[in-house]
Formats: structure tokens, sequence, C-alpha cells
């Protein structure tokens, strides 16, 4: 099922710039599995050596923190958007 | 601490406005989910501002303009030229003052009638607790992560709303902390990313209106949450895309595991440098720190070093250490068979935060002749080369 990932500008230069990015999958766990295949160094910006979310990085999909619904095993649904965010300390 | 009180300033929340009060704060008064009310609720306020920088600046300036009754500043460090390309507080005849002596000067000029408390210190666990107590609100515009959680952490104990802010690059954050029932920071972000993994806005860079734009939102919720007009970011976190102009608002849950405002496991302050591992660096196994004067000496004297400079190209472009060869850090581990393992090297960066990294990184790799300079050339610009440009 084609969803959108949204990148922050700090992470889309691993994407190759791409601010956006259409993956398919069935649950958020596969649609960060395909980011990451395809851009190797965005991969260990989004997930842990063991596949596992970061406590630093907060993915929301649509509107709703993942980790308060099921995690990477969430399931999404045709249209739904990833927001990626991850923790920032400038001042 | 240095408290200074402005002369004549009426802080009594009940008091009418004095005539001068009305003509200043017209614009306000015209508002009618605002009014006199609304003016003698922001006399009546004490908002600390944690960090006198990018945020702290438009913060400052706009809460102190609206007419927040005292304003208190933590800070603890002097006015830099690199400083005023966003920290719209200072002007370039105060590079070198210290921050809260030419801010409160700035905010007094700007009005008088607020009370300006400054606390001329590193905000610490042993302090924090005793500084925020008796404040409405504190507004977080700190620049790590250390200080960020400490901010939440005392807030949370205290029951003290934070209206958090925080930019990198060109991305912003917003929201409002440890309101009754609300998320804290803790429960969006449980822990902190590693040391180097998030670069500060000095290695990484910020665009200079960010911090005005973000600044300028958490003085709007400061000022929402004081007079209770509006709807506060309680449980949602506001997204600022400068690159895009997009804003986007996620939801937040309070997190009934979070040990500050869930369990409350977390009683007391805690080592917050320890927490984020950016306590007394401990040197990988066998890795070791040069200072610039002492690898200017050995320069000097000719000993075969290969000094790696792992910045970026258009770092690279601004200043350069004579000998010194460009391999950023992200290029490091598809170009390590540039480097002999024979020959001691020496790695730097600006500041030595990315150094550090590529250091762990030779050393897993191998190599066993590492040294990270410290400092970075910002400080070998201050030992060694005077001329050599800054940034």
């Amino acid at each position: 099922m084609p969803l959108i990932i949204h990148l922050p500008a700090v992470l889309a230069r691993l994407a190759g710039g791409n601010r956006q990015l259409t993956v398919e999958g069935r649950t958020v766990g596969e649609a960060v599995g395909q980011v990451s295949a395809a851009y190797p160094g965005l991969s260990e910006r989004l997930r842990d050596g063991q596949g596992r979310p970061y406590p630093y990085v907060t993915i929301y999909l649509n509107d709703r923190d993942i980790r308060l619904a099921g995690g990477f095993d969430t399931p999404v649904s045709d249209g739904d958007e990833l927001i990626v965010v991850p923790a920032v300390a400038g001042g | 601490m240095n408290a200074q009180d402005a002369q004549d300033a009426p802080d009594a929340q009940d008091a009418h406005l004095t005539r001068e009060e009305l003509q200043r704060y017209s614009r306000h008064l015209l508002l009618p989910e605002f009014g006199e009310e609304g003016q003698r609720r922001l006399r009546g306020s004490s908002v600390l501002i944690v960090g006198a920088g990018g945020l702290g600046s438009p913060l400052a300036l706009y809460l102190a303009a609206a007419g927040v009754g005292h304003i208190g500043l933590v800070d603890f460090d002097l006015v830099d030229a690199s400083n005023l390309q966003r920290q719209v507080l200072y002007g370039t005849s105060d590079v070198g003052s210290r921050k809260l002596e030419a801010g409160s000067r700035r905010l007094r000029d700007l009005n008088p009638h607020v009370r300006i408390t400054t606390h001329d210190t590193r905000l610490t666990s042993g302090n924090a607790l005793e500084i925020f107590r008796g404040y409405d609100v504190v507004a977080d515009g700190t620049d790590n992560f250390a200080t960020r959680y400490l901010v939440n952490d005392a807030c949370v104990l205290l029951g003290i709303p934070n209206a958090y802010g925080s930019i990198f690059r060109f991305d912003g954050q917003a929201s409002v902390f440890a309101a009754p029932g609300g998320p804290c920071y803790r429960c969006v972000f449980p822990e902190p990313p590693p040391p180097g993994q998030v670069p500060s806005c000095a290695e990484g860079g910020v665009l200079g209106v960010l911090p005005g734009m973000v600044g300028v939102l958490q003085a709007t919720e400061v000022i929402k949450l004081v007079t209770g007009i509006g709807e506060p970011l309680v449980g949602r976190l506001l997204l600022v895309d400068a690159l895009t102009a997009s804003f986007r608002t996620v939801l937040l849950r309070r997190d009934p595991s979070c040990p500050a405002c869930g369990t409350r496991s977390l009683t007391e302050l805690a080592d917050y440098e320890q927490f984020c591992g950016t306590g007394e660096r401990q040197p990988a196994t066998g890795s070791r720190e040069i200072t610039p004067s002492e690898l200017a000496v050995r320069i000097g004297r000719g000993e075969d070093l290969d000094v790696v400079d792992v910045r970026e190209r258009h770092e690279w472009d601004i200043a350069r250490i004579p000998g010194a060869r460009l391999i950023p850090l992200g290029e490091l581990p598809r170009r390590l068979e540039e480097l002999d393992r024979s020959r001691e090297i020496v790695v730097h960066c600006k500041s030595g935060a990315r150094s550090a990294r590529a250091v762990a990184l030779l050393e897993e790799s191998g190599f066993e002749r590492v040294v990270n300079l410290a400092g970075g050339i910002a400080r070998w610009s201050q030992e060694v080369d005077s001329t050599m440009p800054r940034y």
C-alpha cells in the first residue's frame, strides 16, 4: 500500500535530497525498511542495528506517535503519511 | 544572582493600569479577548527564559515588549560576533560583554516597566529548582540536550509549564510541556541521541531567522498561558520547516511509563551530562587528545603527522590548518584506504565533536595511532593562529 514518508531537511540530505518518499508496506516497519534499503545512510538514522525504533527519533503515522499504537508493527493504509521527527536541541 | 529591579514597576495584578501603561499597551487593550484584564495578568506574571541566545532573544524582546511584569534570564556566556546573525537581543557594540548585562540593558530600554532578574550562571541540577521556583512559566531556549532534560524535569517536579522551542538548520519544533494533564519532553523523546550524532548549531549551522520564528512561537505560547486566552500547544508538537514554509502539528500524549510525568519515579534532578553521555569524555581505548599548541610545536619540529580534517568542504574553504587534508566525516568510512596505518593521524573538525566520532571510527577499524585535536580548528584559531578566520 503506497504511503508517503515526510523527512525533515536534516534527514532529506541522506535520501538524495528528497523531502517526501513514496513507499509501499503493510506496516510502519515495512515502510521504514523499504526506505532504509534504498538509502543506507538514512537507515541508521531511522532504526537501530536490530531494526528497532530509536527513543530520540519519533515517527508519527498521520499525526499520531507510533509508539502509542504498535511501534513498527503499526498497520498502515493507502495514502497514510509518516512524519519523521528527530530530536534536535539547538537554541 | 544579580537582581535588578526597574523602578516604579507596578506588580500587583489587580491594580489598574497607569496612564502610561494604557498608552503603551493600547493595541493589546483593543483586543476584546485580551483587554485590560489580559494586560494586568501579563503584568502580574513571572517568566523565566533559559538561554539568552537565538531563541531567548526574540522571547525576551517580545515578552518585555508585551508587558510581562517580571522576566528572569539564565545564561553564563559572553556575546560573540557569530551570535549577531540571529541573537537580535544584542548589537555589535555588545560583542565581548556578558550576555545578561547587555540583554537586560536592551530590555530595560525597550520597556522600563518590566522587572528583570539575571541568573548569570550555568543551569545545573544543583541550582535549577532554586532558580525556577516562583516563576509562572519557563521558556526553554537552551542549546543542548542535557540542559533540555534538566529544564523538563525541573518543570515537571515544580509543576511549571515549559514553553519549549528547539531548532536545527532549517527545522524547528515548539510545544508546551509539563502543563497540567499534558505530556512532557521525555514523553516525546525518552532518551537523547548519542553525543555527536546530532551536531549543535555551532557545528551544523542554523538559518538565522529560524530561532526568530520559533522563539516568537514560544513567546506566543507564554502569553497565552499567562493570560488564559486561546489554546496553548499542550499535547501538540508544532513542526516548522523554513525551507518549504510549512507548519505541521502532530499530537502528543502523556506516556504512562514516563519516569518524570507518568510513573513519577523521577523524584529529584539527575546527572544530565551522564544521561546524555556528554560529561567527562571517556576517550576510546588507546585514543588520546592533543592541544592545538602541542600540535603546532610538533608540526614545527617537522614530525611525521597526517592531519586529517573531517569537516565539510564549505568549512574547509573558510579556514584550514596548514598541511591538513580534507576527508569529510561522511566519506571517511569508504576512504579508509587513503590513510596509512603506520603513521600517526591527527583528526580535527571545528570544535572536536565530529573528530571524536572519526577517532572512534578509525579505532574500530583497527587504526592504533589516532589522536583527536582538542577544541578543533576553533581552538587552533585562538591558541596558534589568531589571523585565521573564525566561523
